[in-house]
């Protein structure tokens, strides 16, 4: 397997939608390159991350506002 | 056919159907159930397209009301969230538009850049390198690495791996087709990783950023 066929998978392998013998060849071509070894593994860190650390999260009183304003609106076509 | 047959089920059960159906008679208090759960999601789209604040909270807002207004053509062959999506998707589009007279924007462009299609940064991280920085760092650091992505990646990556979204209903809220979000979502993932990669090196480097990361990014970034 080369490394552009590895990439070609990466999202796959990340979300664990492909069958076991790919994943055994995906992971065969892991163990022998350190580049595929380090984007992978950085790749999913990187999701990770974004995944812990939400963004653009609003703080309670601006929820508040903002749904308020939201259903103000709407009843108002009711 | 198994996929397509359970994805239907799991519609026919969704509990949001119920609040759909309460808030299409007039019963106000079950849309503000729908409100409540989505609002967060939606700002932080409408956050991601426009790259601005008021604009997210007016796209919030529009968006709700829009979908409210038009409850009797959601088909409920789709998820409510989906379609919400979709909705709070055009309008902070066009809100940019707006903005940016004469800069046409849309999430389904061609992007065939080849930026993203190759990984380029290859040194590995330092383990945890989040833990480098403190909330704030961290948070500008996301938010400048993930502004400079188009539209279309940035919603792609919203949806799908912080949302948890599945590639076929990101599709559907997006009118993007299965391959496309998969071909987007590859790229943002790859994109962001060699950008953080500035940030988050095993050598000492993220040290020296975590100093001085504000001004250096901004010339990174250029």
């Amino acid at each position: 397997m080369t490394c552009k066929e590895f990439l070609a998978q990466l999202d796959d392998l990340i979300d664990g939608s492909i069958p076991a013998d790919t994943r055994a060849q995906l992971e065969e071509h892991l163990h022998h390159c350190e580049h595929c070894e380090v984007v992978f593994n950085t790749t999913r860190k990187t999701i990770q991350i974004y995944r812990s650390n939400e963004l653009f999260d609003l703080p309670d009183n601006l929820r508040d506002r903002l749904h308020s304003a939201i259903m103000a609106r709407c009843k108002k076509v009711s | 056919m198994t996929t397509i047959q359970s994805t239907a089920d799991e519609t026919e059960q969704h509990p949001d159907l119920a609040l759909v159906a309460r808030a299409r008679t007039g019963d106000v208090s079950a849309y503000d159930t729908l409100v409540r759960k989505y609002e967060r999601q939606i700002f932080r789209i409408a956050q991601h397209i426009t790259q601005n604040r008021e604009d997210a909270e007016d796209v919030a807002q529009d968006s709700f009301l829009k979908a409210y207004e038009k409850l009797d053509q959601f088909q409920g062959n789709s998820k409510f969230y989906t379609w919400l999506v979709r909705i709070s998707v055009n309008e902070s589009l066009m809100r940019l538009r707006k903005r940016h007279t004469g800069r046409m924007v849309s999430i389904d462009e061609d992007m065939e850049t080849e930026e993203g299609s190759v990984p380029r940064d290859l040194a590995d991280w330092a383990p945890n390198p989040e833990q480098n920085y403190t909330q704030t760092e961290l948070g500008e650091i996301l938010e400048k690495t993930i502004k400079g992505l188009p539209p279309g990646f940035k919603v792609v990556f919203e949806l799908r791996d912080v949302q948890g979204l599945s590639t076929e209903d990101t599709a559907e809220a997006l009118g993007l087709s299965v391959p496309a979000v998969k071909s987007r979502l590859l790229r943002a993932r790859l994109q962001l990783r060699d950008r953080l990669s500035r940030y988050f090196h095993k050598d000492q480097r993220n040290k020296l950023l975590k100093h001085s990361f504000k001004g250096r990014a901004a010339s990174e970034d250029k």
